[in-house]
């Protein structure tokens, strides 16, 4: 076996553990293919076990002939391993460094993972995009499943099934894929069902520095569009960085050609530059209000949270009160502009605000809609190495929906740490669901790996997402963009920072009010019916 | 009456803030004790109420061809923007208010004319409602230890101290007359929280007349005797809650701080809490910062960065962990002072009590507290809250600071308090409102000259009858986190802006829905379902019991859980209308008809405006949900109420 030739200590006694918040713990450290295991042998004590795929990067130090290993994780947790010996320190840290960075995807832990629980549901089958359709065809009909990507030729990055307009032939998707960044044609979205109202998503137009045009993408978009009515395109760059496009063959489209269409554009920053903001490392020992408050504006995470958020409402908007249909789309169209319609969907849609439907938006707009996430989730806040594809896209999106959720707490069926698990396993995971960068490429999975939705999709998990606040809400929900409205999200960015017991002691008292009262409900009817019953029995009552 | 030189003005519009051109017209009405907004649509009935007290100032700014803007701040953080259609109109109306929301005596207050519907003999029973007396006596004082000294009985040794006061129990009358000439105002150190499991105690005074080398063998004595009464400790600390500065500056006027090595077994420390100048100017740049029109999350970090409110913040909640855990701790005894002792003191005494003991975090226990850290020992209200024309320096949100404490330690331990946000809000605006006698005059012997237990009303007694809305359903008289000596964290992070007072007025800014309103309406079904169940319980058995003998003839009461049992309110106009996300790209405001001017609206008009009307009549129709933010606080009449906090919302 490969890895073994990585492990050259295997196992180490004496190591002492570290942890904020957390007793330390002295026990055995174990290396194993694809984790790091710290165990006391006691009972008792929690063990350690660490998927080397979680580690970011580690820090060696020595004083005499004690090292210490600190292990920084790609979901933001530092700990700290003494460990005795220097050579045993060395041997250790190489193996992490070298487990945690293999190359191939085929070495991954979901590969090897089997699962120790029973799957209710295939969840590699759940949500299927010919079953997504349906609930579509039961809306409208004016929009078919084309398979003119059955064999990813038209768009690599896109899944084999893609809705389009009924009237729209594969031919002409063709024609308009080839005017696309990376061939991603404008597909359907989302349908508003209110209004008959679509957004639809695309890579940016070929247009080029001498305004290329292409009748077939036209005719495509502009087929969308009720008749004498317009639509919005949302391009998610500033009006300078799309003219800048031009120059490397890309573009945005011009008025004269989609004269049915406004164009506005926001500035929601290319991901490279997000890399840099990620790493808002909080400092345990930043004591300063000053530096803190500095530290979290320069970070401009919150700025990106607020900016994304406003173009998800304004798209939202221009669907649900303008009653207009939207196109949106950056430069791939695989990052900022799935944040965008994903989160106008949660604002739209009460579907999407359910458990099961959030997974549905989650495959739909992130993993079926080609957000390569193998790349963005190669290394996270802690890492040495100059970042190359690597960005928080898919947790600026999450951290959105949090801020969404802190303000409708009793409108979403999940709670907080449905979104804390799914950025878990974005980054690290035993299953399959977050590997790869499309469709293309997960296409073994489903035989080789266990999907993360099968885990999900059990009732004690079920239960353990839930949240106990939920209330079906079918409307609209508008959040407010203000920067005071807008909080840091500490569930994932203190996580580790800070003890959470008197917060997660008020959760228990919230579920233990709502549960003593269902509990009463249930007794009260019981004894309602056993009451009736008892007065049906009495003969005198039958006979007033 | 005769400081109205206009009593209406019609056709005033009201901006709402967020999105200026969702402005209502109206009619502008001043009477006595209220500028009141009437909104002229047909069908609703729309009035905005604004107390005069509550005006902090009134602006008029340059006048346009649509009018002459009127900007009313409000002391609690309220801001109208309104447009009068001339601009003679609108200097009279300035010119009023200004003189009508700032009075010159005392006797122009609200809480002199304010009659609600009770008699006598209840008004009088409202302030027997709250005592210091049992306070004390819960704290098991007097005792062995601590005595009730006579010594101020007519204010003679110190005009802004209480009648009643306790001293170590060998304080006697000279050395309490002595060391009192050696401090500031004669605010000698005197009790203000005693622990009865470990004797410590927490004592207060103002800054001693030191200068550079002077002493005084009372003041020696006094500490001695504060020592001397918590039997288990050989030292106390004497805190200074001053910058080491600013201590020193004040030596040079023959004032300072107590010399280590006069006292016997002192331990002398600085706090750092800046004076009232340097809080007026933060608070005044952080609100600067919420009235931004649409800034920026830079915008609004930096400024609430560069305003140093929440550095303050901590610098008091820091300086009363201090003192908290040296009495819970080190069971050793705390003599806190400032200069006057009547600010910084008060903050720091009172947080480190909410600290320290479980009491002063239940309902009656903060009225408790504060009316003995803060109104008993003579914070200077009237001048701290502007409640009269006067000097503008002597204005200061010191307050405002304790209950913000408060409010960061609520976020850290969501069980551990009694009462929600809203309690600690509605105290802030009464605080403000002069609508009750509570916070007139700045200390004791002012407010039994103004006959305030007489004339006017008690705002605990309102608060305790009203005590429904100001319940935390979290909390548990028997849940860990109630018990002993709070343990916040005060890492920066940990402190964060209090956007439900700041911003309180901003509807539009916080959270749809209130998980603390659900839970309450949850539990007060849950209270329903357990009478219901012993009722049943009982009739079954009785039902049993009779076998058939009698009919019953009570039917059982059907329980319906509608799903929104707990929407309270039915404003769903604001949760389900999207702001301005647009940065005024759509020229449309969502709830309203499109205007067919629209010239950025690209849809053929007629199309346009059926369609549009449609949805929008089908989208404001919708329901579910509830809007639930805070209420008004001010109590007299709920229907007006609730529409001045609708009206607020759209002015803000």
């Amino acid at each position: 076996m490969e890895f073994a030739e990585l492990i050259k200590t295997p196992r180490v006694d004496g190591v002492v553990l570290h942890r904020p918040f957390m007793p330390t713990v002295e026990g055995t450290l174990c290396l194993t293919g694809h984790h790091l295991i710290l165990s006391s042998r006691q009972d008792n004590t929690e063990e350690l076990w660490l998927l080397h795929s979680n580690i970011d990067s580690i820090e060696k130090r020595f004083v005499g002939s004690l090292g210490t290993i600190i292990v920084k994780c790609k979901d933001l947790r530092v700990i700290q391993l003494d460990i005795p010996g220097m050579e045993e320190c060395l041997n250790i840290a190489s193996s992490i460094e070298a487990l945690s960075t293999l190359d191939s995807v085929s070495l991954m832990y979901p590969f090897f993972y089997r699962p120790m629980f029973e799957v209710i549901e295939d969840g590699w089958n759940s949500f299927l995009p010919e079953d997504a359709f349906k609930d579509l065809e039961s809306m409208t009909d004016e929009w078919r499943l084309s398979d003119v990507n059955k064999d990813f030729s038209v768009c690599p990055s896109y899944p084999p099934l893609v809705a389009v307009p009924k009237d729209i032939d594969d031919d002409t998707l063709r024609k308009a894929a080839t005017f696309r960044h990376s061939g991603r044609f404008p597909v359907l979205s989302y349908y508003h069902k209110k209004n008959g109202m679509v957004m639809m998503r695309s890579g940016q137009p070929l247009t080029g520095t001498n305004g290329r045009r292409c009748k077939e993408d036209e005719k495509l978009i502009n087929a969308t569009l009720r008749p004498g009515k317009r639509g919005y395109i949302i391009d998610t760059r500033t009006i300078n960085v799309a003219q800048q496009a031009k120059a490397r063959g890309g573009g945005f489209e011009s008025e004269a050609n989609y004269p049915q269409w406004r164009r506005i554009h926001k500035a929601l920053e290319r991901y490279e530059h997000l890399l840099n903001l990620f790493d808002i490392s909080f400092d345990v020992v930043i004591s300063s209000m000053d530096r803190w408050l500095s530290k979290l504006e320069a970070s401009s995470w919150q700025t990106h949270v607020k900016e994304i958020l406003t173009t998800a409402c304004l798209a939202a908007q221009c669907i649900d009160r303008e009653g207009a249909s939207v196109l949106v789309h950056g430069t791939e169209g695989t990052d900022s502009t799935l944040q965008v319609t994903s989160l106008a969907q949660i604002i739209l849609d009460p579907a999407c605000r359910t458990i099961r439907g959030f997974q549905g938006l989650v495959e739909r707009e992130w993993l079926q809609a080609g957000h390569p996430f193998q790349q963005r989730c190669a290394q996270s806040a802690y890492s040495n190495s100059k970042p190359r594809q690597e960005s928080p896209v898919f947790l600026l999106f999450l951290d959105c929906v949090w801020q969404i959720l802190r303000q409708f707490p009793c409108s979403f069926e999940f709670s907080e740490s449905f979104l804390v698990l799914l950025f878990e396993h974005a980054y690290a995971s035993q299953f399959g669901t977050f590997l790869g960068n499309s469709t293309a490429e997960r296409l073994s999975l489903p035989e080789k790996t266990v999907s993360l939705w099968s885990w999900v999709n059990r009732p004690q998990e079920l239960e353990r997402l839930t949240n106990p606040l939920y209330e079906a809400n079918s409307l609209v929900i508008w959040p407010s963009v203000a920067p005071q409205s807008l909080l840091l999200w500490e569930g994932v960015f203190l996580r580790w920072n800070r003890s959470s017991r008197c917060l997660d002691e008020a959760y228990e008292e919230m579920v233990h009010i709502i549960e003593y009262n269902k509990e009463l409900q249930n007794k009260v009817n019981s004894l309602r019916r056993q009451l009736a019953q008892l007065e049906t029995e009495d003969p005198l009552l039958q006979t007033p | 009456m005769e400081h109205i030189r206009l009593p209406k003005v019609e056709s005033v519009r009201l901006l709402d803030r967020v999105s200026p051109r969702r402005s209502r017209v109206g009619t502008l009405y001043l009477t006595a004790t209220h500028t009141i907004f009437v909104e002229n649509e047909a069908g609703v009935r729309n009035e905005t109420w604004v107390l005069h007290s509550l005006v902090c100032s009134v602006e008029k700014q340059g006048a346009s061809a649509s009018g002459c803007p009127l900007v009313i701040h409000c002391k609690n953080f309220q801001v109208l923007h309104f447009v009068l259609p001339r601009e003679r109109e609108c200097h009279d109306v300035q010119l009023s208010l200004q003189r009508l929301s700032q009075p010159e005596s005392y006797e122009e207050l609200y809480c002199f004319s304010y009659k609600p519907n009770v008699d006598e003999e209840e008004r009088r029973q409202e302030w027997d409602f709250l005592g210091l007396k049992a306070d004390y006596s819960r704290m098991g004082l007097p005792n062995s230890l601590w005595k009730l000294s006579p010594v101020n009985r007519h204010y003679k040794v110190s005009d802004t101290y209480p009648a009643d006061l306790f001293v170590p129990e060998s304080a006697t009358p000279p050395v309490i007359v002595g060391s009192s000439k050696f401090r500031s105002r004669g605010r000698f150190p005197t009790l203000s929280y005693y622990s009865k499991e470990n004797h410590a105690a927490i004592c207060r005074s103002s800054q001693p007349l030191s200068g550079f080398s002077a002493r005084c063998l009372e003041d020696e004595q006094m500490l001695e005797a504060i020592l001397r009464s918590n039997p288990r400790s050989d030292f106390m600390y004497v805190v200074d809650t001053r910058p080491k500065l600013n201590a020193i500056a004040n030596r040079a006027a023959g004032k300072g701080y107590e010399n280590e090595d006069n006292y016997s077994n002192i331990k002398f420390q600085f706090l750092g809490i800046e004076n009232i100048h340097v809080m007026r100017n933060s608070q005044q740049k952080m609100l600067e910062v919420c009235e931004l029109r649409s800034p920026s999350m830079s915008d609004f970090l930096e400024g609430l960065e560069s305003s140093g409110w929440l550095k303050h913040i901590k610098a008091v909640l820091d300086a009363g962990i201090f003192i908290a855990k040296a009495v819970a701790e080190e069971g050793v005894s705390v003599l806190v002072h400032c200069s006057d002792g009547w600010d910084r003191t008060a903050q720091v005494c009172s947080v480190a009590c909410v600290l320290l003991d479980p009491y002063y975090r239940t309902l009656r226990g903060l009225m408790v507290l504060i009316e003995k850290d803060w109104i008993s020992f003579g914070h200077k209200f009237s001048h701290r809250c502007n409640h009269l024309v006067g000097d503008p320096k002597e204005v200061s949100p010191i307050i405002d600071q304790f209950l913000e404490c408060v409010w960061q330690l609520m976020e850290q331990f969501p069980c551990a308090f009694e009462f929600n946000e809203r309690f600690l809000i509605t105290i802030h605006s009464h605080i403000y409102s002069c609508q009750y006698g509570n916070f007139i005059g700045n200390n004791q012997r002012e407010r039994i000259e103004l006959g305030l237990r007489e004339r006017t009303h008690s705002l605990w007694s309102y608060l305790w009858t009203n005590q429904a809305d100001y319940i935390n359903p979290l909390y548990r008289p028997d849940h860990s986190q109630t018990q002993g000596l709070l343990r916040p964290s005060t890492a920066p992070y940990c402190f964060k802006f209090w956007r439900g007072l700041y911003n309180r007025f901003d509807r539009g800014m916080h959270p749809r829905q209130s998980v603390e309103d659900y839970l309450s309406a949850i539990q007060e079904e849950t209270q329903q379902l357990e009478e219901q169940l012993a009722s049943h319980k009982q009739k079954i058995a009785q039902l049993e019991q009779e076998q058939g003998w009698r009919s019953v003839t009570q039917k059982a009461v059907g329980f319906d859980k509608s799903p929104t049992a707990w929407a309270r309110g039915n404003d769903l106009s604001l949760a389900n209308t999207p702001q301005d996300y647009t940065g005024g790209f759509l020229t449309s405001s969502p709830c309203q008809p499109k205007t067919p001017d629209s010239s950025l609206i690209l849809l053929p008009k007629d199309l346009n405006q059926t369609s549009e009307s449609n949805l929008s009549n089908g989208s404001d129709q919708e329901s579910g949900i509830a809007d639930l933010s805070c209420r008004s606080p001010l109590s007299e009449d709920s229907t007006r109420d609730a529409d001045s906090d609708e009206a607020a919302y759209s002015a803000a």
